[in-house]
Order: C-alpha cells, then sequence, then structure tokens
C-alpha cells in the first residue's frame, strides 16, 4: 500500500450523523414505511411451499400406497435389502452395492432422494404427499373454523341477552373439555360405527372417513376461539360511534350489519383465520403423531414424524426420517403466520403496507 | 301579519313563524343495572322547547342533565329497553316522531332531521372512504344514478368547504381540479384531520337537506380555531337551507357567539328558557347565575371563583323572581324541604313558568302556578331576523 496515499475515513461526520438519525438521501417520504422484514420473504415461501407440494403431489401419490392405486410399490420393495437406506447423496459403498444387487434381481427400487423408511418406502414421496394432506386438511379445518366461529359469535353479540348467554356457555363447556381427548373419543366412536354398520368397508372409503373425522376433530375445536374473537370484535364494534353515525343517517338494523360491521369485521377474521391455517396444521400433526390422527398408509406430516421419531437412536441416528417432516411444519408454521400478519396489515386502510 | 316565508335553494319554501320541532313533556327513563328492581333512572323529566326554522336553539347543562337524551329521542335511538318513553311528544312539523314505527323513522332519519356527533375521530367508519360514506349517506333517502350521486356528493363536500384548498391550488386548471376531486372522495377517513371529519360529518348529515339538525357537542372535541371555522360553516348552512338546528353545548362561549335561543337544563328539566340576548343580560334561575357566576373573568384573578354552590346555596338568591312573595319560587332539587313553597302535589313538584312574556324558568309547583297555566315555551326569535327574514309580501 502507497503510504502517501491518505487513509480515507470510511465513515464520513455528516453520514454518521445521518445514519444515526435513520435518514438517507433518497427518503421519498416520512409516510412510507417499510413493512416488517421477512414478511415478502416469507409470503414467497409459502407461496414456493404450496406450488411444489402442488405440483408434485399427484406424483407422490402414484408412488404412496393408496387402496385401489395402479402401483403398490410398497410390497415390491418390502425387502431388508432396501429397507432404512439414507439418502441417495450420502450412500456409501455398502449401500451402493444393495441398491446394485437388488437393481440386478430386477427387483423394485424407490427413489432415494430422502432416503427409504423401514419397509423401504420412499420418504420424498411420503413427505410429499403427506404435505398436501396435511395442509389440505389444514386449510379446510381453519375455513370450516371460521365459518362456524363468525356464524356463531356475531349471533352471540348481535341477539345479546339469553342467545348470548347460550351460546356462549355452550361454547365454555366445550372449551372446558380437553381436545385431545374430544378427538380420540370422535375418532373411536366413528370407527366403531363404520366396522358395525357398515361391513365389507372398502379400504379407500376406510380412509376417506379418516379424513373427515380429523377435519371434524380439528375445526370442532377451532372454532371455539373464533367465535369469542369475533363476539368480542362484533360486541365493541356495535358500541363505535360510527355505528350510531350510520343510525342516526336512516341506516336500517340490517344494513348496519351487512355494510358497516362485517367490512369491519373482516380484517381481525382474516388474520385469525389466516392463524387458524397454522394451528390446525399443527394440531392434527400432533394428533396423527400420538397415532389417533390419520392412519398408515396415509401419510399426514405428524405420523410421518412419529414414524421417524424411534428411528433416531444412540446406535444409529437416522435422522432423514425425523427431519424432513419437522422442517416441513415448521416452514409452513412460519409462512402461514407471517402470511396472516401481512393480511391483517392490507385489510387495515390506516395500515402503511 | 303575513308569514315569514324562507326560500330554500332547492326551491321550496317553508314557513318561518311555524315551529318545525316541538318537544313536549318528554321524559325518558333507564332500567336500573345496578338495581333491577329498584326506580328507574329518570334522565329526563318533562322537557318542553320549541324549534324554529333558521332558529339555532343551544341546549346548555351539565353532564348528564338530558340533553343528549333529548336530541337522541328526537332521533329514536334511544335503545328500548333499557330506554323507555314515558310521556310525551316529538312533533317534527306535525308529526309525531314517538309515535312512529321503526320504519317510518329509517326515512325520516337522515333526511328530515339529521345528527352530527362530537367525536369526528371516530364518527367515519375506518373501512369506507368518504365519498362512500357520503353517497350512502345520499342514497339512502334518494333515487338517483350513480353519476347524479357523485355529483351530489362532490356538491356536498363542497359545500363544507374541503375543496377550498384544492381550489386555491389548481385555479386555472379546471381539469386538474377535477380529477382531485374524485381523488379526494377516494381518500379514507384515517387520512383526515379532525376538523375535516367533521366538515365530512356534516356534508353527510345535510346530504339531504334536512329540516333539523341536531348537533351534539360537534365541536368538543376540536380545538378553538377549528371550533371557529364549524360553527361559521353550520350558521351559513343554516342560512342557506333554513334548517333549525339544535346545538348542544357546554361551551357558554359558544351559546352566546351563535344561539338564538338558549335552554338551560338540571337534572333533566328545563331551569331557564330565553333569548340568549337576554338570557345573558338577565339571567333569572339561580342555577344559570350560578352558572355565569362561575366563569373565571381576566380582571379578578385575585379573588377565589364563585361556583354554582355558591349561588344556589344562598336563600336570597331564589327570592329574586318577580311574584316570589306568591309562591314563585324556582325550582331546585337539593332545596331543603322546609324551605320550599307549598306545593300542589307531592308528586309533580316542577312546572316550567312564563314570567315574562319571552321569559321562562323552571319553578315549584304551587296551587298558584297551577291555577294558570302557562304556555309552552315558543319564541319565534332569530338574531340577525332582519337580515335573513323577509316577509311574503315584499318579494
Amino acid at each position: 500500500m502507497n503510504p502517501t496515499e491518505p487513509v480515507r475515513n470510511p465513515f464520513p461526520p455528516q453520514s454518521l450523523a445521518r445514519r444515526v438519525a435513520g435518514v438517507t438521501e433518497h427518503t421519498a417520504s416520512p409516510i412510507r414505511v417499510r413493512p416488517s422484514v421477512g414478511r415478502g420473504i416469507a409470503t414467497w415461501l409459502l407461496a414456493a411451499l404450496l406450488v411444489s407440494i402442488g405440483v408434485l403431489a399427484p406424483w407422490s401419490f402414484g408412488r404412496v400406497d393408496l387402496p385401489g392405486g395402479t402401483q403398490t410399490p410398497r410390497w415390491a420393495a418390502q425387502n431388508l435389502q432396501l429397507s432404512l437406506l439414507p439418502p441417495s447423496w450420502l450412500s456409501d459403498e455398502q449401500v451402493q452395492q444393495r441398491v446394485q444387487s437388488a437393481v440386478q434381481t430386477g427387483q423394485y427400487v424407490p427413489g432415494r432422494w430422502l432416503g427409504t423408511d423401514r419397509i423401504g418406502r420412499d420418504v420424498f414421496a411420503r413427505l410429499v404427499a403427506g404435505s398436501a394432506i396435511s395442509l389440505t386438511l389444514g386449510l379446510c379445518a381453519a375455513a370450516a373454523a371460521t365459518m362456524i366461529g363468525v356464524v356463531w359469535g356475531t349471533v352471540a353479540a348481535w341477539f345479546g341477552g339469553r342467545v348470548d348467554a347460550i351460546l356462549m356457555r355452550s361454547v365454555d363447556v366445550m372449551y372446558a373439555l380437553p381436545s385431545i381427548l374430544l378427538a380420540t373419543l370422535l375418532s373411536v366412536a366413528v370407527d366403531g360405527i363404520a366396522d358395525r354398520s357398515l361391513q365389507d368397508v372398502s379400504p379407500a372409503l376406510r380412509q376417506l372417513i379418516n379424513l373427515l373425522t380429523m377435519l371434524v376433530a380439528v375445526a370442532g375445536v377451532g372454532w371455539l376461539t373464533m367465535s369469542r374473537v369475533v363476539r368480542g370484535q362484533v360486541l365493541s364494534l356495535r358500541e363505535r360511534p360510527f355505528v350510531e353515525a350510520a343510525r342516526a343517517m336512516g341506516a336500517g338494523n340490517r344494513r348496519i350489519f351487512w355494510f358497516h360491521l362485517l367490512p369491519n369485521l373482516a380484517g381481525p377474521v382474516a388474520a385469525y383465520a389466516a392463524l387458524a391455517v397454522p394451528a390446525a396444521i399443527l394440531s392434527e400433526s400432533f394428533l396423527s403423531f400420538l397415532g389417533i390422527g390419520i392412519r398408515e398408509p396415509l401419510p399426514s406430516l405428524g405420523n410421518l414424524a412419529a414414524d421417524g421419531l424411534p428411528e433416531l437412536n444412540l446406535v444409529k441416528g437416522r435422522w432423514w426420517l425425523l427431519a424432513p417432516p419437522c422442517v416441513v411444519i415448521a416452514l409452513a408454521l412460519l409462512s402461514l403466520n407471517f402470511a396472516a400478519d401481512r393480511l391483517r396489515d392490507r385489510l387495515d386502510p390506516a395500515s402503511p403496507g | 301579519m303575513q308569514p315569514a316565508v324562507h326560500k330554500s335553494p332547492m326551491g321550496e319554501s317553508l314557513l318561518l313563524n311555524r315551529p318545525v320541532l316541538e318537544v313536549a313533556d318528554l321524559a325518558v327513563s333507564f332500567d336500573n343495572a345496578s338495581n333491577p328492581g329498584g326506580p328507574r333512572i329518570q334522565a329526563v323529566a318533562g322537557v318542553t322547547m320549541t324549534l324554529f326554522p333558521k332558529q339555532t336553539l343551544a341546549v346548555v347543562g351539565e353532564s348528564g342533565c338530558g340533553k343528549s337524551v333529548t336530541a337522541m329521542s328526537a332521533m329514536q335511538l334511544i335503545p328500548r329497553p333499557p330506554g323507555r318513553m314515558d310521556r310525551g311528544s316529538i312533533l317534527l312539523d306535525g308529526n309525531d316522531l314517538l309515535s312512529m314505527s321503526e320504519k317510518q323513522m329509517l326515512s325520516v332519519r337522515g333526511s328530515k332531521i339529521a345528527m352530527i356527533f362530537q367525536e369526528p375521530m371516530t364518527s367515519l367508519n375506518p373501512v369506507y372512504s368518504i365519498g362512500n360514506q357520503i353517497l350512502e349517506a345520499i342514497l339512502l333517502h334518494q333515487k338517483l344514478t350513480p353519476q347524479q350521486a357523485v355529483e351530489r356528493a362532490i356538491g356536498a363536500l363542497e359545500e363544507v368547504g374541503i375543496y377550498n384548498r384544492l381550489k386555491e391550488r389548481y385555479q386555472n386548471d379546471l381539469v386538474a381540479l377535477t380529477k382531485n376531486k374524485h381523488h379526494l372522495l377516494a381518500e379514507y377517513p384515517h387520512r383526515f384531520s379532525g376538523g375535516m371529519r367533521q366538515r365530512v360529518m356534516i356534508a353527510m348529515a345535510l346530504a339531504c337537506q334536512p329540516r333539523v339538525l341536531l348537533a351534539d357537542e360537534p365541536t368538543t372535541a376540536l380545538d378553538v380555531t377549528i371550533q371557529a371555522q364549524i360553527l361559521d360553516l353550520l350558521r351559513q348552512l343554516q342560512r342557506d337551507r333554513g334548517m333549525g338546528i339544535m346545538l348542544i353545548t357546554h361551551n357558554l362561549g359558544v351559546v352566546a357567539e351563535n344561539a338564538d335561543v338558549v335552554c338551560v337544563m338540571y337534572a333533566g328539566r328545563v331551569v331557564e328558557y330565553a333569548p340568549v340576548f337576554e338570557l345573558f343580560d338577565r339571567p333569572m334561575h339561580p342555577y344559570t347565575r350560578g352558572l355565569f357566576s362561575s366563569i373565571p373573568g381576566l380582571r379578578n384573578e385575585m379573588h377565589r371563583l364563585t361556583t354554582v354552590e355558591d349561588v344556589t346555596n344562598n336563600p336570597a338568591e331564589f327570592r329574586k323572581l318577580p311574584g316570589s312573595e306568591k309562591g314563585v319560587i324556582p325550582w331546585w332539587p337539593h332545596m331543603p324541604v322546609e324551605a320550599r313553597p307549598k306545593l300542589a302535589h307531592e308528586r309533580d313538584a316542577y312546572c316550567l313558568h312564563q314570567i315574562e312574556p319571552n321569559r321562562w324558568v323552571g319553578c315549584w309547583r304551587t296551587p298558584e302556578l297551577e291555577a294558570h297555566a302557562s304556555p309552552k315555551p315558543s319564541l319565534d326569535f332569530r338574531r340577525h331576523d332582519e337580515s335573513s327574514i323577509m316577509p311574503l309580501g315584499s318579494r
């Protein structure tokens, strides 16, 4: 370095002062506030997740043995040679040889991008199918919970008095019951009824019933909170001065409800509904993890994780079974939460975002 | 005498000396939530007042004296239950509002009788643009095409002076002015200041040319300069349209500046009813005197302020009415029982007595007062009578 060259201060005093004051040269207007970092990224992440799951789902369902499906590769691969293989990009000599020998004997070899599970099924295919099932179930359950909760809460708050007392005390009672107990009772009862009344049920119908039961169990818990949120909102909104002003203008009850209360309700409801989606996914995963949710052979994020947990031990860490469903759950929850945040801001006309 | 007539801009002429709003012996009570079986809370107990077109009737009194309940009863906006109309009538152009069905009221509210509220910051719906809200006010009562309605909305905002700044800025550029007028319609309330929102509220209230405007403390939430602007605006709109304004306020300065007739209320009753100048010159009821004497002055800063109680606790103050020796004693609920005159009925102790042709004071109902019933308070008086009213023959 040339010693005669003057050393330049990387932080000229003026710019430092400006930086401290938070002023930049190009600040266009003080009103423009950046939405918090990450929400935009998270929204894109959510979109990418949903799109990739949607695109890959048909492919993955072909590889997950569904009753009545075209293939049953699970049985073809039921071969200790091919079970619990590590991901293809981690396989060592020994694994390569096992796969090679299986290929040479003409056996079915599953894709191994995320390895295979205990009975030799492709983990990646099951992960995609499980994500699709879990997300769909979560969305449907949240939608159902929102609809029931909004109707219940608005009816309670709007009519008040005895109607309010009956509706909200029933919510309190249901709140007091443990949700796991409810879900367990429901699935056991449905199973029993299906066993007794529907002899020779086809496995496909059985799985559909299983999915619907889960939907009812998850949505049946989710709408309770929603109805409380909505009731509180309606109670506070109907006492706001703008409702009285609308009345003074000659707006009738119906008009005030549809044109003044509901649009104001949309922001909090949408935000809460968006938060209810990850909550529903989480509770579905939890129930499946406990074994009362979606049952094998249908995959879901919860039962994939439940499958993976016993394979993680001190002797041999088969992490590729547990890590992927956990990562997908985490990403889905994070991005849905951020998306809910953003939705709430977008629906509030006073927010800068 | 020929009837005075006002030509409104809409072309209809209205008789000025026929009352537009008559409240007669109105009594409103509410359920007592803390004591359900107990006596009901009497918010208004026999209020009588009369409002003429082009007149500003100021209703003053402390919080809880029933000013707002009177106005809300006229709009039929009192929730029932807990509220209840015990007796009385409210006539709007001769039609009793209290006997109207809810359906009939829907067509009256906003079109014949309108109201503006104290809180401009929260009286506009935050999720609709102001244009939408004015359009709603217009379309609730008038069948117009969207194009006409938008024009009417712009006209309504023009009248309340929302566009004054825009006009200054785009004096010569009519296209830009029109464009910006439409832009302003699409703005949301949170972008407006308190004064602008109150202007929007006034535009909404007046969009359908109501006969009566109930202004419930319209300037309390605004600062003094904006307060003056809003009151000027109301006065000007009143002059153009010939509507009656019931101005509810705590501010005696606002009363002195704007009112034609003042109605002082206490504990749900009218204690004094008089033209504004006469009231300020010569308050008759001790409570009114107490109110005026408790206004701090600039000169007497060394003395303790006189309070309302100082005046009303002095028995001599109650013997100043003409005819006090015959038992014309101002009604005052806190007067000790032994000091009260002999009453006609124990229950109904109050009556509004005409002391002078223009003056009414709330008095104890003694047998003498009951013998010759006073006429209802009704003052066809306006401070700017000569300038604003033209007798029919002069046209």
